[in-house]
């Protein structure tokens, strides 16, 4: 029933269904605390538990669903080391290195690469498919027909494979249950709880608050893990339009990294801050024709049915529908879509894209729009592989799409999918016109930034772990999130294990008490929510934006520090669902403020990065990231090589840093 | 219909139909959706109210937990108008959300689980 339907039905206002007990302590002790409950969270608790220590995990959600992957998955990447692939370890790491110039987590690259095959086996006897067990697809060009495993982007080498992933997260959070895991749904985490309370010490746990009854949590830990989404609020903020057609929730706020910040953790590749060419505006995912990702290798047509050819990366036109799973050149292979490589792909790591000059002939009126998608032209089995697996089981695909389109009628071998009429732009970058990736208008983004990272996934925080595509930035996506999650998980029980509890500070307690419940404790707020949201938003796009320069960025650090303490100090809230909300906007403020902060210590712009200050007329060449943390209310800065994981204090190669750090 | 005094919904206004012959108010939807969306409704057996329709990003979770299949998702009326299709045989045109729609295709889904 709708809101409006109730209303006028029975003429009241719903009252708040959840006993209400804002402030009320709960206390829990743990070795180990995972702080987020989607896929890479799962992994870690799962992992931790495994290695002995005792495990809480809190999710801002429900676990069973919840997190970016909580709605199923379709590719697997990195999965180089099943029986079936020509890609190694250090061929994939290097290629995502090569492809971004660096600008990547090479250590988490190479730690996909030697385990993401191991994580999906365990993902497979935690019962999710990943072969064509009923052998329907048997003889096809995409099966092994020995495994029945089915691949994606690359016949050639066979690294990134189809899986049938659609409830992948019922399988890990249950799991996580089954083996003792003490999950705590509907906690929004509020801050890291650190040794004396002091800022840049160890972190000992983290506070938090439930969604429904507004009680405040004291998670007492050994390590902790931050397996939390990334940064989706503080760049971009408009749910009405936007939640139908986001790849990640609401709850994806930028919590899970801010409050490393205010702990005093180093963050990295915050300045990327822009305008993007992914995650558009308006269409549901995967919801429209195209020719890419989950659509890979359908036949597309322009209105009067003429063809609009694949072609390599270098531009030939492919002609063969089995040649569209082909690396450009024979010593190469396709590293594959959607992992974080988004500045683009160097062309010999490209996916087959849409031909060049495209566009250029739709402006010419030599093609027309619409476009379709006419599936009906292809053999039934690659037809039903992927509207029948791939586009059943991707995330946000089997209810919103499979469904919803069969429902109503929708046949792949009867009926052609429509693209939307529109400008094609950034994508062509990437190769491709996926229109979740098309700007209308255009998007921004928050950089992706993170956490600093050793080769145990421990930030330069002692006892602080960080695994997945948010708060390990340029980690990759789904699989990649299990993996480094599974990975750190037991890095943090190791940790844990050895370690002393202390006991956290109450001057810190009480704190962070004060601030979270500082909009119910306050009379008199009049400002929601969203509109201070959408406040963090406007100060990021104006003064960290395309015209940037030293002066915007200062003057972006007045409003947003004037915002937080003006507005910030009227926030009010009706139930503690807006709490939890509220807490997660004005973390985007928080972070907000270290976005400006990187920005400002860039000496040269890093197009790579995506980087530009207008005040900047040099190129920083120097290759580095400038890992930044809080002293106190003063952010400082440092650079660090890119590959700074292959220097003193580690070892010179990606191979003899994993044996000296990942088996523990 | 009465007429009250109320602020104008943002954005998607329904995102779940509820099919109120089979609905059985257990709440199943209201406990798995990641954004806690939907509130029970405060009479016992009846089904849920959604408050925070805008919150919702169309997962799916509550459509695939209902242990009695009352639940549809509907996508926001703007992308109902750019999910089109035509039928090649015909060259006539369909949506999702039409008038006198298609029947179901009802091929399940790859896989076995």
């Amino acid at each position: 029933m709708n809101f409006h339907e109730y209303v006028n039905a029975t003429g009241k206002v719903p009252a708040w269904p959840y006993e209400v007990n804002y402030g009320k302590e709960n206390i829990v002790e743990t070795d180990v605390l995972i702080v987020g409950g989607g896929v890479s969270g799962c992994r870690a608790a799962i992992s931790a538990k495994q290695k002995g220590a005792t495990v809480a995990l809190m999710d801002r959600g429900f676990s069973k669903r919840s997190g970016s992957g909580g709605a199923g998955v379709d590719h697997w990447h990195g999965a180089v080391r099943n029986p079936c692939s020509k890609v190694t370890p250090e061929m994939y790491s290097e290629a995502a290195m090569d492809t971004s110039d660096g600008y990547t987590y090479g250590l988490a690259r190479y730690i996909v690469g030697m385990e993401g095959w191991d994580t999906l086996l365990e993902a497979e006897q935690m019962g999710v498919q990943i072969r064509d067990e009923d052998d329907e697809f048997k003889g096809s060009i995409f099966r092994d027909d020995e495994t029945k495993l089915l691949f994606a982007y690359d016949l050639e080498n066979k690294h990134c494979l189809r899986i049938y992933g659609y409830n992948i997260k019922p399988c890990v959070a249950n799991e996580a249950r089954r083996i003792g895991v003490q999950i705590y749904d509907r906690t929004c985490v509020t801050s890291l709880l650190t040794e004396g309370g002091k800022q840049g010490a160890r972190v000992i746990g983290a506070t938090g608050i439930n969604d429904r009854t507004g009680e405040f949590f004291i998670f007492k830990a050994k390590a902790v893990v931050i397996s939390t989404g990334g940064v989706g609020r503080v760049g971009a903020f408009a749910p009405e339009l936007t939640q139908s057609q986001a790849m990640a929730d609401l709850n994806h706020s930028a919590l899970g990294v801010s409050i490393g910040w205010l702990a005093g953790a180093e963050l990295i590749r915050l300045e990327g801050f822009g305008r993007a060419g992914l995650s558009g505006m308006g269409y549901a995912p995967y919801s429209t024709g195209n020719d890419n990702n989950t659509y890979q290798g359908v036949n597309n047509v322009d209105k009067d049915g003429k063809k609009i050819h694949y072609a390599y990366a270098d531009g030939r036109l492919i002609t063969e529908e089995e040649d569209i799973f082909k690396p450009v050149e024979e010593d190469s292979f396709i590293i594959g879509h959607g992992i974080g490589l988004d500045n683009g792909y160097k062309q010999k790591y490209r996916i087959t894209h849409t031909e060049p000059g495209l566009w250029d002939k739709v402006m010419a009126g030599e093609l027309q729009q619409p476009f379709y998608t006419d599936m009906t032209t292809l053999s039934e089995s690659s037809r039903r592989l992927i509207f029948g697996l791939m586009l059943a089981h991707e995330g946000k695909c089997r209810v919103p799409i499979y469904e919803n389109l069969t429902a109503w009628g929708f046949d792949p071998a009867k009926d052609m999918l429509q693209y939307p009429v529109a400008v094609y732009e950034a994508p062509m970058l990437l190769g491709g016109s996926w229109p979740g990736a098309q700007s209308t208008p255009a998007n921004w983004r928050g950089g992706g930034g993170g956490y600093l990272v050793d080769w145990r996934l421990m930030t330069s925080l002692p006892g602080l772990f960080a695994s997945g595509d948010g708060p390990l930035p340029g980690s990759g996506c789904h699989g990649e999130a299990h993996t480094t999650g599974r990975y750190a998980g037991r890095q943090a029980a190791v940790f844990a294990l050895k370690s002393e509890a202390v006991e956290p500070d109450a001057g810190q307690i009480a704190a962070i008490k004060a601030k979270v419940y500082a909009p119910v404790n306050t009379a008199g707020g009049d400002i929601g929510w969203k509109e201070f949201n959408y406040a963090v938003v406007r100060i990021m796009q104006d003064y960290n934006g395309e015209y940037r320069t030293l002066h915007t960025l200062d003057l972006g650090i007045r409003r947003m520090k004037d915002l937080i303490e003006t507005e910030g100090e009227r926030m009010y809230v009706n139930n503690p669902h807006e709490l939890a909300r509220a807490v997660e906007a004005m973390s985007a403020a928080e972070l907000g403020v270290a976005y400006f902060e990187a920005a400002k210590a860039r000496t040269g712009n890093v197009p790579r990065l995506g980087f530009k200050r207008t005040d900047l007329k040099e190129e920083d060449t120097s290759g580095s990231w400038n890992p930044i943390h809080l002293e106190g209310e003063k952010a400082v800065a440092r650079f660090v090589p890119l590959r700074y994981y292959l220097q003193e204090p580690y070892a010179p190669t990606l191979e003899e840093n994993y044996k000296r750090y990942a088996e523990v | 219909m009465n007429a009250y005094s109320m602020p104008s919904q943002s954005g998607p206004c329904k995102v779940l139909e509820f099919d109120k012959a089979k609905c059985v108010g257990c709440n199943s939807c209201v406990n798995v959706c990641p954004n806690d969306v939907m509130i029970p409704n405060p009479e016992k057996g009846k089904e849920p109210i959604v408050i925070y329709a805008e919150e919702c990003w169309f997962c799916g979770g509550c459509v695939e937990e209902c242990p009695k299949d009352a639940l549809t998702l509907v996508a926001p009326a703007k992308q109902r108008l750019s999910t089109i299709w035509v039928r090649k045989e015909t060259g006539k045109e369909y949506r999702v959300g039409m008038k006198n729609p298609l029947p179901p295709n009802t091929t399940p889904p790859s896989g076995n689980k």
